[in-house]
């Protein structure tokens, strides 16, 4: 019971982060229906901007408060980030608008390849490893010497997953850009018709996306302290898996899916087995597809002759 | 600059402004994890090391070639516009376009003695290893692949898994039970089409992307479970000691009874590697021998048409279920064989060999070469695996950048970009006309703009 517990309090942690990447996927693919490969690796960049922030933050600037350096490397991977995917979308992605439905899934493999290399390339291939920013926990209960403890980092990573979801969903329910994305997703050319700039809205879709993943970048070098050139790959495919259970365009959808794939991968891990956790999130993902393709939220996707 | 100058005039300002804009983009695009580089120092702490040199150089390079595009390369497209077009392409095109898939034959068969006549005995292993058999493995994946995804329109980016899956069939079945090569090649062939159709059942009803993303979750539980599997296939550290092919009966080694004191030559690895590429050229022109062939029976139609309307199949009576699955089947064999080629050629194989990113490589390749044409698709596995190999032999780069620069790290990158400027570029692959493997009077190419594919 002590153990489930635990592991219910880490798999809700990571599936914050899982979800917080699944919502900029099932955005993207919701506007412009393509799977955005690359997105695992913006999310591994934002990673590393997080980490060379926090290193000029506390080595160089001699900033003590760690709320405060959080504060400031967050909002600097949200930037920096969305400025990365802004210009992606712009490159490799906006050229291939309307061309054959494989040619910018095939532009995103290459540039999420790019971006892995990239990183491997300027920062080296090794892992890097930060001291721990946040320490400490509370113990909720303590059964046969067996503590179920919620520590700060899985707190703040439950508080900043909770405020930026509902500064998201206000973002998209309530101001005009969330309207003019919603019109582009039920129909691009009538949207046009009426005066939403179709280009700029999809942009703006990335740039959102991105600043989220950079949040779970962020959040991700944080919780486990270390960050490599290949750690966009994996954490990519599961939140995609995430965003494809909750059903691939709906927002609640992701984040519910997120959190679902995080609590299955702890608990597959605690239980079952630790090597291939891997293998559990895979294996939703295809069962999902096979059985359940349009997932928990999603709408069934007619197809039209 | 693009609606208001005149055409033939530069808009200078407008043209200004866009290169400063762009190196201002650079900049902050860059500063982070190329003007600072996160180092461990002696204590083992993770500390900050700046490169403003090749931070500014970089950044002013990219401006540069933003303010050379505008002033050159954007007048040097107008003048082409101005050009009236070409009524009749001229003749050595056509020349080229008739003797090119000749030509390319003839070359590859020619391929080993025309390096040995070049760079000698000891120079031509690398060249005949390295770039011959290398090249020609992808190229026969290529068109492995090219059956599912170009004639059939499934988007599979799980291939490697068969691959794999020969790899490994011939490794173990030759290391337990010692058959040979040529015993074990059909059968590897067999075991990945088993696989193919067993993971292709499951996925049949799915479409596009999401049928891409399913196999790839297919290949990559494939891969851990040879990772984590380690009675059977020893894990990471992989099976060592495959036997080798031999040839008719005779092993290439020193040996009195070996290939060369048969014949009464000097003992030499070059021997081996020869008899391979002539294997793999031969199985590659194999694969492309039978894609060509299916074409014509019922099932190739049959894929080319799901390819371009499932719906539309389905209501003509085609059984999509079998075309698929035949598809999968015969695509994921020519994986099997090329994966036992793989294994006796190495000598060792681990799941290192078989990422993710050897499927996206081969998929780019086949999607970059044009779906569904077989020159194409040769042509791209020359481009990008030639291309990519060749970064190894770039010397003179030291000279330029310092003898710490080692050009192989770049691959992957370079890799990485080309494909996304080839996509972005030439969308429908470098081939991208398609000629019908049925028609009426004579042959016509089509434009790839009047056929429409990849919604499978």
């Amino acid at each position: 019971m002590e153990v489930f517990l635990q592991q219910l309090i880490n798999g809700i942690t990571l599936g914050s982060i899982y979800g917080l990447i699944a919502i900029g996927y099932t955005m993207v693919f919701g506007i412009i229906g393509m799977v955005n490969f690359a997105h695992g690796d913006v999310f591994m960049v934002a990673a590393f901007v997080a980490l060379v922030a926090f290193l000029i933050l506390t080595t160089w600037l001699g900033v003590s408060s760690i709320a405060v350096a959080l504060f400031i490397v967050l909002i600097v991977a949200m930037l920096f980030t969305s400025l990365v995917n802004w210009i992606i979308e712009r490159l490799a992605y906006r050229p291939l608008r309307g061309s054959f439905r494989l040619a910018p899934l095939i532009s995103a493999i290459g540039m999420s390849i790019f971006l892995s290399n990239f990183v491997q390339v300027s920062q080296g291939p090794r892992n890097k490893a930060i001291p721990p920013m946040v320490q400490g926990d509370f113990v909720l209960l303590t059964h046969n010497d067996y503590a179920v403890t919620l520590s700060f980092k899985q707190l703040i990573i439950w508080g900043v997953t909770a405020v930026l979801l509902a500064c998201f969903w206000y973002l998209v329910a309530r101001t005009r850009l969330g309207r003019a994305q919603r019109a582009c997703e039920q129909d691009q050319k009538m949207a046009a018709l009426v005066g939403v700039n179709v280009d700029q809205t999809i942009s703006m879709t990335f740039v959102i996306a991105a600043g989220l993943a950079a949040v779970a970048g962020t959040m991700y070098l944080m919780y486990y302290g270390v960050v490599s050139f290949a750690d966009g790959f994996v954490p990519g495919v599961k939140a995609f898996t995430a965003a494809v259970l909750g059903g691939i365009g709906s927002l609640p959808g992701a984040v519910i899916g997120g959190l679902l794939i995080g609590l299955i991968e702890t608990m597959w891990s605690a239980y079952f087995s630790i090597d291939y956790k891997d293998v559990a999130a895979f294996s939703v993902l295809a069962i999902t597809l096979i059985f359940l393709p349009q997932g928990l939220f999603g709408r069934p996707d007619v197809e039209k002759v | 600059m693009r609606e208001g100058a005149a055409p033939g005039r530069i808009d200078t300002v407008a043209a200004l402004r866009d290169a400063a804009i762009t190196t201002l983009l650079a900049f902050g695009l860059f500063l982070p994890l190329i003007g600072f580089q996160t180092v461990v120092n002696i204590r083992n702490e993770l500390v900050l090391d700046t490169r403003w040199p090749l931070l500014f150089g970089i950044v002013a390079a990219v401006g540069v070639t933003r303010l050379a595009y505008s002033f050159l390369f954007v007048p040097w497209l107008e003048r082409f516009k101005e050009r009236p077009m070409a009524v009749t392409p001229p003749v050595w095109l056509g020349l080229i376009r008739d003797w090119f898939t000749p030509f390319a034959i003839g070359f590859v068969i020619v391929y080993p003695v025309i390096v040995i006549a070049t760079s000698g005995w000891g120079g031509a292993l690398k060249w005949v290893d390295n770039f011959g058999i290398q090249i020609l493995i992808y190229v026969m994946l290529g068109w492995g692949l090219n059956i599912v995804v170009g004639l059939a329109g499934l988007l599979d980016l799980g291939y490697v898994a068969f691959y794999a899956v020969g790899a490994y069939s011939y490794a173990l079945l030759a290391k337990e039970f010692g058959f040979s090569f040529w015993i074990l090649l059909p059968l590897a062939g067999v075991m990945s089409s088993f696989w193919g159709i067993l993971l292709g059942f499951p996925v049949l009803r799915l479409r596009g992307d999401y049928l891409a993303i399913v196999t790839l979750a297919f290949g990559e539980i494939i891969r851990i479970v040879l990772i984590n599997w380690v009675d059977l296939t020893n894990g990471y550290a992989g099976i060592s000691g495959i036997p080798r092919p031999s040839f008719f009966g005779l092993p290439f080694d020193a040996s009195d009874e070996g290939f060369a004191a048969t014949f009464g030559l000097e003992f030499s690895p070059i021997y081996r590697t020869i008899f391979l590429y002539y294997l793999i050229l031969a199985l590659a022109f194999l694969t492309a021998f039978v894609t060509v062939r299916l074409r014509r029976l019922p099932v190739g139609r049959a894929w080319e048409a799901l390819r371009e309307d499932e719906i539309a199949c389905r209501s003509l009576g085609i059984n999509t279920t079998n075309t698929k699955l035949t598809a999968f089947a015969i695509g994921a064999m020519f994986a099997g064989f090329a994966g036992s080629f793989f294994a006796a050629r190495q000598g060792f194989i681990s799941p290192e060999s078989f990422t993710f990113l050897e499927s996206a490589t081969i998929l780019a390749i086949v999607v970059l070469g044009g779906m569904g044409s077989q020159i194409g698709v040769a042509v791209a596995a020359v481009v990008m695996i030639g291309g990519t190999e060749i970064m190894r032999e770039l010397e003179f780069l030291k000279y330029i950048f310092g003898p710490s620069f080692d050009p192989t790290q770049y691959r992957m990158l370079l890799f990485g970009f080309a494909m996304v400027t080839i996509m972005v570029l030439r969308p429908r692959g470098l081939v991208s006309t398609r000629t019908p493997s049925v028609f009426l009077k004579e042959r016509k190419a089509i434009p790839a703009d009047m056929v429409k594919e990849g919604h499978g």
